[in-house]
């Protein structure tokens, strides 16, 4: 009944009044407008205020509000921080670049023969993406563990006589265990573009002699492209913040930058410093994803 | 080998099909499979049937305040997210207004966020004004995390419906209320129910904004993060969790069988 207010509004005032309180202007904002707030007050401004502490300093509790780009040293500075932003990076993008690649057939597969089955399909491969997160990284504890199931299953065929230990609690298996969380919502942006060719572009480069191969690479792929690269920001950004797979199965090795993020969050640590730590990894972020688009534009600029 | 459209239809393209498959699914079967194993490890060969574990989940209270916790986060989520989407994607699906690209960016911007940016920020903003961490912060920080799913369920819901239907309606008569009820209403509720379920299945899972959010009332996710430290917790945590995947898998598919009926019935209408 939300959709209410904007309904029974339109009471004619005036003449001028009654024709914009009519407009699709005005009822479009109308409606939207209890969202919009609520997204502006528990979104944009909480990140506002994360921006805003990033460039203060705290002395134990007080906050002090001078400006100071002391946090951004230290968070860009410090050995440690460099590493976890570092290897947070390259494990993200190690995750989308796998993720995409072995993705891409399977969308393919579904958009061209998929048949009547095609939401089918999506759906089945979506499911498991659905189900608790913090699950499907703890059955990959229980896969790669050093009693888990991938040893104990090597041992009784005899294929090796002692457990391997290097199966778990490390980068390895934070990667593993990513792609199999974001599997298929990488699939969906590549299935919607790929649906979205016209099938007969590829009819008619085979006709002018491009072999499968060739036609993939000089059609379908290139027309396919925006949904590749929002397949991998829809990878690359979350998974850079991730906080549960690295802590649960990453070990040492595995630690990214969440870790540090939380820390200083918690316990009264440090909140400036948590701030500049997520406004950097934002940023990095955001500049490493544009740095892909363009990176991918301009390679399928070159095949064509 | 060729099929339509001149499109190759390879062989080994199934086979991969089908190990992607499985590499989605047989880590998530692992669970239920080792929650009626009659051992706390976890190994193959398994150790004999038992129901042992889950029967153990009804004596422990923690673990059902838990489960009540989460329901109740669910159900308010589900509630407001949903409330929040209609509106939000009634406006954009129906209306050309200045910032409409603008508006729909930021709500669904959650999908392109660290989550644990989400949460941090979330955090410091509910401690910074003085509110205590609650279950009430909990559900108003999934909310924004649960918009952008709730609204692309609703958008797609909206986006088929015929104006015309309505116009007829206010032509004839009826009131601007009257019209919502009696005919845009039974037209999108399958969206609106869909949209509900898939909010409250999220809730359910949700973890880091819960973890961050919730203080001293666990919701079920927070409280099996808990459990994990220890190994004797396992199994126990496995039985948990395997009715949490299966009431998962239920909810979706109603969801999505009641999503594609509506769709169904748009493009009849």
């Amino acid at each position: 009944m939300t959709a209410l207010p904007a309904s029974t509004i339109a009471e004619p005032d005036g003449p001028a009044r009654a024709r914009w309180a009519d407009s699709d202007e005005a009822k479009g904002l109308m409606l939207v407008s209890p969202t919009l707030l609520y997204a502006l007050a528990l979104l944009l401004l909480p990140i506002l205020i994360v921006f805003a502490y990033s460039f203060w300093s705290q002395d134990y509790l007080t906050i002090d509000r001078t400006f100071t780009l002391a946090n951004y040293r230290t968070a860009l500075g410090e050995p440690i921080y460099q590493d976890l932003l570092w290897r947070s990076l390259t494990i993200s993008l190690v995750v989308s670049v796998i993720t995409v690649t072995v993705s891409y057939p399977i969308a393919w597969f579904i958009s061209f023969h998929g048949g009547i089955h095609k939401n089918l399909w999506l759906f089945l491969i979506t499911v498991p993406c659905w189900t608790s997160y913090l699950l499907r990284v703890m059955s990959w504890k229980v896969i790669l563990g050093y009693q888990g199931v991938l040893n104990t299953g090597l041992m009784s065929t005899g294929l090796i006589d002692k457990p391997v230990t290097s199966l778990l609690y490390n980068s390895n298996a934070v990667v593993i265990t990513l792609v199999h969380s974001w599997a298929a919502f990488a699939i969906l942006p590549i299935f919607v573009s790929l649906e979205k060719i016209d099938r007969s572009l590829i009819e008619a480069a085979h006709d002018l002699g491009d072999n499968k191969f060739r036609s993939f690479l000089r059609v379908t792929l290139p027309l396919s492209l925006p949904g590749v690269i929002s397949a991998f920001l829809i990878v690359i950004i979350p998974t850079v913040g991730d906080y549960v797979t690295p802590k649960l199965v990453g070990g040492k090795d595995g630690v990214m930058i969440a870790t540090a993020i939380q820390a200083q969050f918690g316990k009264g640590a440090n909140w400036p410093l948590g701030a500049a730590l997520s406004v950097t990894t934002m940023v990095i972020v955001s500049a490493m994803a544009g740095a892909v688009v363009l990176a991918l534009k301009f390679f399928v600029r070159r095949i064509r | 080998m060729s099929g339509r459209h001149g499109i190759a239809k390879s062989r080994w393209l199934p086979a991969y099909v089908g190990l992607y498959l499985a590499f989605l699914y047989l880590p998530i079967l692992l669970l239920p499979i080792f929650s009626f194993n009659n051992a706390a490890a976890t190994t193959f060969p398994l150790a004999g049937f038992t129901l042992k574990w889950y029967a153990s989940l009804w004596s422990n209270t923690v673990m059902l305040e838990a489960a009540r916790n989460s329901l109740f986060v669910g159900v308010c989520v589900a509630i407001l997210s949903t409330s929040l989407g209609i509106c939000a994607a009634r406006a954009i699906t129906r209306y050309r207004f200045r910032g409409r690209e603008a508006a729909n960016g930021l709500l669904m911007a959650p999908l392109f966020l660290p989550e644990i940016i989400v949460a941090v920020s979330l955090l410091m903003i509910i401690l910074q004004i003085g509110i205590e961490l609650s279950l009430a912060t909990v559900i108003f920080g999934q909310t924004v995390f649960c918009l952008p799913y709730a609204m692309s369920v609703l958008t797609s819901g909206f986006e088929g419906f015929d104006r015309s239907l309505e116009e007829a309606s206010l032509d004839l008569g009826e009131t601007a209320f009257g019209t919502f009820r009696r005919v845009t209403l039974p037209v999108v509720a399958p969206a609106i129910v869909s949209s509900l379920l898939v909010s409250f299945t999220i809730s359910l899972d949700e973890f880091i904004l819960a973890f961050f959010l919730s203080g001293t009332e666990p919701t079920l996710p927070v409280y099996i993060w808990g459990q994990l430290r220890f190994a004797a917790k396992l199994p126990g945590v496995l039985a948990l969790g395997s009715i949490m995947i299966a009431l998962s898998i239920t909810l979706l598919t109603v969801a999505e069988i009641i999503r594609r009926r509506a769709e169904r019935r748009i493009q009849g209408a």
